[in-house]
């Protein structure tokens, strides 16, 4: 348990929470956890890009969406700079929606078709107060410099006129003019093209090392988590079943959950073509719903304790794993 | 066209001419592509998005409707020695041989399923629209088949929002090749897909391809797909071919800067090592620009490059670039 000051320290500290769903069906009602007890701390003053991969309806999307104060965990808390993210008050909301920001999956959801796509900039500008009128205009050209775009460029177009890739830098763009500590971007290159992927992915390490800004990146795609993370939680079924530095996590997987993903990227070098087979998912509800762990009927090294009990988290080799073969 | 080739587009020319407003727009969407495909291969076609992939994929399944204008060209086939021109037949031809003799797994299928039936049904009526056969024998095609894929039955009793994403895919994967077409287009068929299920999706796509050897056709702007299922790959850039080669040169061997980019800009499991994206954008198809297309992005541009746009030629056996950094023996379209 870390101490009050500590906390403080603490950019993001992600204390067990857990999300509950029930599903109704008739008079019967299934509870589905979502997310069970994640636990990880992200630090001030050391930004780090932290990935959360795993399938869909792993419960990436949900917990980032605890974190961003928009669904509130059954039990556990969240805290940003040691405030508990559940007990901002409406009055508090738009100061914490200053510190964290949010990015989104489609760039061209993310935006209005019908408005021009620099609204949407000066809009931010004047919600969050960041400038007076006659500035707003240097402001959202920096913010756009930032994300390596110009007014002369973007300015007066609408969505459609614009790439996928540039729509996303602007939706980064619109992001960092509240200047926050932490993005929250939800699959933000799995509308894109593997080439435009890595200007936006480039970006968050730009943003990294430069502002200084902290950044959760949530992905399936565990190429370019590879390549731009510091840290990597590997979700399954709502569980942290594997967490540590990327290097460690990606480069040797412990879990074989982990160790099947890596092995089902398709790499780009016609030397690894695949040979064997893999087993396919069975339906999701029936893993969430399993006892013990939840990749047991998956797993090609499954033991009979695997489907009796939980397994808790142990540390070992340098990440924390959630299986019982450690 | 020769014995080697079972589908080929030859210097094809495909725009979408609009009229609005007495404002005329041509976006010249295919400008000058020939390809050979051979039987019994993979064959790949790559490219960024908005770069004509999926214009040619409709041509070349006869799908012509306006504002897209075949304005020049000749796609066909060779079926059993008999060779048929797509553009010249009627419609009702083409319907002939839609999904009997050429197949189209399309983009996006977990939206092609009728949500309001049983896939069973579904598998039901497309086959009696082309197969006729008495019920009991469709019915054990049907499971037959399935059961070949190592798909659950259950799946037919199923409503298409009780299936996930995967499965929807291996299912519609299952429902356009099951009248053995010879000639399979697949539009980006792991796209949208878990990394774990895509790997599912190309081993069927790859079995159905051994099993039955008929030719598939993958269109897809990832190119570790196109590594891992691919004999040979084509690369799109602004609506023309700009390299072709098998598997093995195009991701180790590269001649056009453009392909040179694509494959560098990928990041590898194992390499933290910088990657940089490709400077600019692809350029817009109603105003591309002159000379060689790349031009404007290309690092190694010179003045010719500006000048006069470089033609498709055949450098080695099996490999075709069109750059002038790379001069080889220009073919007159009829290289296969």
């Amino acid at each position: 348990m870390a101490t009050a000051t500590e906390r403080e320290e603490n950019l993001l500290y992600v204390d067990g929470p857990s999300k509950v769903f029930t599903i109704r069906q008739g008079l019967a009602s299934t509870r589905f956890v979502a997310v069970s007890q994640a636990r990880f701390t992200m630090h001030d003053g050391t930004p780090e890009i932290f990935t959360l991969a795993g399938e869909s309806g792993s419960g990436k999307t949900t917990l980032a969406r605890m974190i961003l104060g928009l669904l509130v965990p059954s039990n556990g808390r969240i805290e940003f700079r040691g405030r508990d993210v559940t007990l901002i008050t409406k009055h508090d909301r738009r100061g914490f929606m200053k510190q964290v920001q949010p990015i989104f999956q489609d760039p061209y959801a993310t935006f209005s078709p019908l408005k021009k796509i620099e609204t949407y900039l000066y809009e931010t500008v004047r919600n969050y107060h960041m400038a007076r009128r006659a500035d707003a205009r240097r402001y959202v050209e920096q913010a756009l410099q930032a994300v390596g775009l110009s007014l002369q460029e973007v300015g007066g177009r609408y969505p459609n006129e614009l790439s996928g890739g540039q729509v996303q830098r602007i939706s980064v763009a619109r992001a960092l003019i509240t200047n926050p500590s932490l993005l929250v971007a939800d699959e933000p290159v799995s509308m894109l093209d593997a080439s435009l992927r890595m200007s936006v992915v480039n970006l968050f390490k730009k943003l990294k090392e430069e502002k200084h800004v902290s950044v959760i990146y949530i992905t399936h795609d565990l190429a370019t988590a590879y390549y731009a993370a510091d840290r990597i939680a590997i979700m399954l079924r709502g569980w942290i079943v594997e967490m540590g530095p990327v290097e460690n996590v990606l480069g040797h997987p412990l879990h074989p959950y982990t160790q099947i993903l890596k092995q089902s990227v398709p790499e780009a070098d016609p030397d690894k073509r695949w040979h064997d087979k893999t087993a396919l998912a069975a339906l999701e509800t029936e893993e969430y719903l399993r006892a013990g762990c939840r990749f047991a009927g998956r797993c090609p090294q499954a033991m009979d304790i695997c489907r009796q009990s939980e397994p808790k988290d142990v540390f070992a080799e340098g990440r924390t794993v959630r299986c019982h073969l450690y | 066209m020769t014995t080697n080739t079972i589908a080929a587009v030859r210097d094809l020319r495909a725009y979408y001419i609009t009229n609005a407003y007495g404002v005329r727009r041509t976006v010249k969407a295919i400008d000058g592509v020939s390809i050979a495909i051979r039987p019994n291969e993979i064959f790949g076609i790559a490219g960024e998005s908005g770069c004509g992939k999926s214009t040619l994929l409709k041509v070349m399944l006869g799908m012509i409707e306006p504002p897209l204008t075949v304005v020049e060209g000749m796609v066909g086939y060779a079926f059993d020695g008999q060779s048929v021109d797509v553009l010249a037949m009627t419609e009702a031809e083409r319907k002939r041989i839609r999904w009997k003799q050429v197949s189209y797994i399309p983009q996006g299928s977990m939206h092609v399923l009728n949500p309001v039936r049983r896939v069973h049904d579904t598998f039901l009526d497309f086959i009696t629209v082309h197969h006729r056969a008495p019920r009991a024998e469709v019915e054990t095609m049907i499971r037959d088949y399935l059961r070949d894929l190592g798909l659950p039955l259950q799946v037919l009793r199923s409503y298409p929002h009780q299936l996930s994403g995967g499965m929807k895919q291996r299912v519609t994967i299952a429902l356009a090749t099951i009248l053995w077409p010879k000639v399979i287009f697949a539009d980006e068929p792991t796209t949208a897909l878990d990394v774990v299920v895509q790997r599912g999706v190309i081993q069927l796509l790859k079995e159905i391809q051994q099993r039955e050897e008929n030719t598939l056709v993958v269109v897809t702007h990832d190119m570790g797909v196109h590594a891992n299922l691919c004999d040979r790959v084509a690369v799109l850039y602004a609506g023309q071919v700009i390299e072709e080669a098998i598997t093995q040169a195009i991701f180790k061997d590269a001649r056009h800067p453009y392909t040179q980019y694509l494959i560098r800009s990928l990041p590898k499991m194992d390499d933290k090592s910088e990657r940089v994206s490709i400077p600019g954008r692809p350029p817009a198809l109603d105003n591309p620009p002159g000379g060689c297309r790349f031009h404007p992005r290309c690092p190694q541009a010179m003045p010719i490059c500006r000048e006069a746009a470089p033609r498709l030629a055949t450098i080695q056996t099996d490999h075709r670039v069109a750059c002038y950094l790379t001069p080889g023996e220009v073919d007159d379209g009829n290289s296969d």
